[in-house]
């Protein structure tokens, strides 16, 4: 549901770096979100389309990057996938698993006139 | 999925009209869309430490209990402690009328269509109790088990609630939450007679999702449990207060 906020942030953000490089016109925005964000990628091409409208971004192109979920387990080192409900270590059954990737949620580019 | 907007998890895609051809210039950025709300709580963790504060973010579903929990713990405290709330909400300021009839000064935030507090918001919140000498500070946020965990608002803590009336599958279904908090306590304890709600189950999911919980069982009907929460509320106080000793020297 935060992804009407996070989209309108993320408007924001790639204006004033148009605005700040002197275009009048956003292309394109890339956007990396993990899936550890606790973010709706397809909620946020929702919101983009709406919000966008009377912006600089308006018939711009939203490409989203999915990172994946990395994580490694505490007990046994071993390195594997995560999603939001992954619990245990595949190897070992841990409970215990750092997080290496997944949580981005960030603009990387922004592409203009 | 989205309230907001009314778009399913149905994977579609919305096709953006391609600009012409020409190339356009590519702007490398390196932007978190959660630094603007990082930043400000950052600010409000500095708020909190220079005087001193301890500030727990309560998150629940809607009806859990976290303000039948505030009334009476503020009820029960305030003669040794002193406590503020700031209240979240959609709408209304019911709950900070709750919490002020206890007493202890209360400020509703009302969110509109928001599903969460964000941490600016509890830096204006607080400007309310600027001239309060305070020792803890609540905050409710608003029912939702999904959103506030990704809202940093500069807290101590994240406690979580959940009744036993909800099912002991909770912490799996939402371990983005649980995993964001410190503290898990069980409510409506006196319920369990009529449920088949397994609470050692419960736990079990709960410590799966987050080894680190620490987790209270509680009944604000019957106060089961109260006095262990309150114990520990007052141990944290005191810790608080070393610390803040041993900054000033
Ligand atoms: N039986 C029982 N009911 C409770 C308890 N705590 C809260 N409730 C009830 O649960 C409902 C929701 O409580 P409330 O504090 O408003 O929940 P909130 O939405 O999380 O703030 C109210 O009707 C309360 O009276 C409890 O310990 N036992
Ligand atoms: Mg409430
Ligand atoms: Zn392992």
């Amino acid at each position: 549901m935060h992804e009407l906020g996070l989209t309108q942030h993320l408007i924001e953000i790639a204006e004033r770096v148009a605005r700040e490089n002197g275009a009048t016109q956003v292309r394109a925005v890339k956007v990396e979100i993990g899936a550890l964000a606790g973010v709706v990628p397809e909620s946020v091409e929702f919101c983009f389309d709406v919000c966008s409208r009377g912006t600089l971004l308006e018939g711009s192109r939203l490409e989203i990057l999915f990172i994946p979920g990395r994580g490694r387990c505490y007990d046994c080192q071993a390195e594997c996938t995560l999603d939001t409900y992954t619990v245990t270590c595949p190897e070992c059954g841990g409970f215990s698993l750092e997080r290496l990737q997944g949580k981005e949620l960030r603009v990387v580019e922004v592409e203009v006139d | 999925m989205c309230t907001d907007c009314g778009c399913g998890p149905s994977g579609h895609h919305h096709h953006h009209s391609p600009a012409e051809q020409s190339p356009g210039r590519a702007l490398r950025v390196e932007e978190d869309l959660l630094a603007k709300n990082n930043r400000f709580a950052a600010a409000n963790r500095r708020l909190f430490r220079e005087k001193g504060l301890l500030v727990y973010n309560l998150v629940s579903s809607p009806g859990s209990g976290k303000t039948t929990l505030l009334e009476r713990t503020l009820t029960e405290l305030q003669s040794e402690l002193h406590f503020a709330v700031l209240e979240g909400d959609q709408q209304t300021s019911n709950d900070a009328e709750r919490i002020a009839a206890t007493g202890v000064p209360a400020v509703q935030i009302n969110t509109g269509s928001g599903c969460h507090l964000d941490a600016h918001m509890i830096g204006h919140g607080m400007e309310n109790f600027a001239e309060l000498p305070l020792d803890i500070v609540m905050i409710e946020n608003v029912g939702n088990l999904v959103c506030p965990a990704a809202f940093d608002l500069g807290e101590d803590a994240k406690i979580a609630l959940l009744s036993v009336t909800e099912g002991e599958d909770k912490p799996l279904k939402y371990p983005d939450m649980f995993r964001a908090a410190d503290i898990l306590i069980l409510t409506k304890v006196d319920l369990l007679p009529y449920l088949r709600f397994d609470i050692e189950q419960c736990k079990a999911f709960a410590r799966q999702v987050n080894p680190r919980l620490r987790i209270f069982e509680l009944s604000c009907q019957n106060g089961a449990g109260l006095p262990c929460w309150y114990d520990w509320l007052r141990q944290e106080i005191a810790a608080k207060r070393s610390l803040v000793r041993d900054d000033g020297r």
